[in-house]
């Protein structure tokens, strides 16, 4: 595919014209999710601004043959960058991949060709039936094996590099061989996938399994690193401090914007998306909330980082093909 | 540490997970109950995945959770999650079974009307995200001697849908919830139907159908030729003149303006 040809149109402002965004993905900034009631708001935008703005999607709400939503997305599209963060694949579950699912998104990336495509650490698929969450697993060698596998059967398919993502953890489960980071590391080391970091899910994980999230974030290995999440959490309604909800509907937290900030200026800038999914406010509000972001990686060198086609900003490998993410798993071997 | 296998971890997961009631130590095939279950943040994953069920199913059927009240619905869309849990991950399309378990469904009996209401907010999603296909209109028409449109066979838009209930107003009911009527009771309580069809605009719209509307539609579908459509419509309303209907023909010409029909697949747009 033709990196440049459906690359956002360059937003005045963040001093990028043509020449520079060397490769799809190239002015990702700070995103937001896109949530229906804001298709308008989001269309209508002003360019000042947009600086930086892409927008992520559940690729299963559009997955769909025809009809209003695509038309929204492709409407949408036609001015931002696409980001498909899916959840339901089931990487990690007992079934094989549903074929028919990977096709669908298959035709929805060629449709949309997104800058970006991710999935999570996560199962929720057995025996056909799907369970509309994202379920532990135990990180041992059987389950390193069979995300490999399958991680490689997606690559192939849709001829990009994903990105997986960390989960929120609310239980201690015997049987992990790896910790959390060294395992999403090897895969991406044998995979080729990227990584996509999400601050909000290791700050809750280390609040309820009792660890520094710190030291964690350092540990993910900051070349694999394509994407950054943050939304907000809150205590659960019966059981209080003691457990945090990962429920993406509040705004992000202050802690979370603290590592987030100290994560970026340690590994530098990455596309961060503001994740909202419950009580969503006005569009206006989590604008806000997503220049704050957009603030810190300026902060953080986003600009110079897109002057020098830096490959944390211009997602190098993002959309390239196969030999692309061959190269990780050759890599891997060697 | 104790080792465990991946799959025996997963399937006893799920077995819990989708448990109506916290799940018995045999029932789980394990012989004591795994630490995990007894940890505060397990409900998390059984409260979310249920939670993401119902709250699917109210998006779903939103004129059927209008008519019962939301407690009612919860308790009606609990008990079919636990009896047809999702099996496909795009949840706009869940609740295939939802009307039919809704005629047998307890906490609603003495409610016949529900499971059509159900059906047309089904027939509003599947309208909604059909495949695209450029509309034939009234215009496309125009040009057309009597004969030859008599012979021309008109194909439905993809995303054409409707139900006639002989029985009951079910059409009705379904527009006072979604259209939210001060007064939902409809005003003749008879059987009625109902059309969606998608505008210009990508927008699902609505209209009542008639009985003899549904007839000249199903003709269509069939694959009949628009003079047999006719005849079939005029079969179920033969006294036109004095029947509260609007005329076959002037149903046709509605069904064109509101985009229910294509132009035939694989051929250049007529003009």
């Amino acid at each position: 595919m033709d990196a440049t040809q459906n690359a956002a149109p360059a937003n005045p402002g963040t001093g990028l014209g043509a020449g520079l965004g060397a490769g799809l993905g190239a002015g990702l900034g700070a995103g937001l999710g896109l949530k229906p009631q804001h298709y308008d708001a989001a269309c209508a935008l002003p360019s000042s601004r947009a600086s930086g703005l892409w927008f992520e999607v559940h690729p299963e709400n559009y997955l769909v043959e025809g009809g209003p939503r695509l038309a929204w997305l492709e409407a949408v599209r036609e001015r931002y960058p696409l980001s498909l963060h899916g959840v339901s694949m089931s990487l990690a579950g007992p079934d094989e991949p549903d074929v028919q699912h990977l096709e669908r998104l298959a035709a929805l990336c060629e449709r949309v060709q997104p800058a970006l495509v991710s999935e999570h650490l996560a199962w929720s698929v057995l025996d056909g039936h799907y369970a509309p969450d994202l379920l532990p697993i135990l990180r041992n060698r059987q389950a390193l094996t069979r995300l490999e596998r399958r991680i490689d059967q997606v690559q192939e398919r849709l001829q990009r590099r994903i990105a997986i993502e960390n989960p929120s953890h609310y239980l201690h489960l015997p049987g992990h061989e790896w910790e959390e980071a060294d395992f999403l590391n090897t895969l991406a080391r044998r995979s080729g996938c990227g990584l996509l970091l999400d601050v909000n899910n290791v700050c809750v994980s280390a609040h309820n399994l009792g660890f520094d999230p710190w030291p964690l974030l350092c540990a993910f290995d900051p070349d694999a690193v394509l994407e950054i999440h943050l939304a907000g959490h809150q205590a659960d309604p019966l059981i209080g401090e003691a457990l945090w909800v990962d429920a993406h509907a509040t705004p992000v937290s202050e802690g979370v914007w603290r590592l987030y900030q100290r994560l970026i200026e340690r590994i530098g800038p990455r596309p961060t998306l503001i994740e909202r999914d419950g009580d969503v406010p006005a569009f206006d509000e989590l604008l806000q909330e997503r220049e704050r972001a957009q603030r810190g990686l300026q902060a953080a060198g986003w600009q110079a980082a897109q002057a020098a086609g830096l490959p944390g900003m211009a997602l190098a490998g993002a959309a390239r093909g196969r030999q692309a993410f061959r190269l990780g798993a050759t890599h891997a071997a060697a | 540490m104790q080792q465990l296998d991946l799959n025996s971890f997963q399937y006893a997961f799920w077995a819990a997970l989708w448990a109506p009631e916290p799940l018995a130590v045999a029932a789980a095939g394990l012989q004591t109950r795994p630490d995990w279950q007894t940890q505060p943040g397990w409900r998390v994953y059984r409260n979310t995945v249920l939670k993401g069920c119902v709250d699917a199913l109210q998006a779903n059927f939103p004129a059927v959770q209008t008519l019962i009240g939301e407690a009612c619905f919860s308790a009606c869309a609990i008990e079919y999650v636990h009896a047809q849990p999702p099996s496909d991950s795009r949840l706009l399309h869940y609740g295939e079974g939802f009307a039919d378990f809704l005629a047998q469904c307890e906490a609603v009996r003495g409610l016949p009307y529900l499971p059509g209401v159900a059906r047309l907010d089904r027939l509003w999603s599947q309208s909604h995200a059909a495949a695209d296909a450029p509309h034939l209109w009234p215009e496309n028409l125009q040009a057309l001697a009597v004969t030859d449109l008599a012979e021309r066979r008109l194909h439905l838009h993809p995303a054409t849908r409707w139900a006639w209930f002989a029985e009951l107003p079910i059409g009705s009911l379904w527009r006072a919830a979604r259209e939210h009527w001060d007064d939902p009771n409809p005003p003749h309580w008879q059987g009625d139907g109902l059309l969606f069809a998608r505008a210009a605009t990508g927008a699902v719209q609505w209209q009542p159908l008639s009985a003899s509307g549904a007839a000249l539609l199903a003709a269509c579908a069939q694959g009949h030729s628009l003079g047999v459509a006719m005849a079939a419509a005029l079969e179920v309303q033969p006294d036109t003149h004095h029947s509260p209907d609007p005329h076959p023909a002037q149903t046709l010409h509605t069904l064109l303006s509101l985009g229910a029909f294509c132009q035939p697949p694989n051929t250049k747009p007529c003009t």
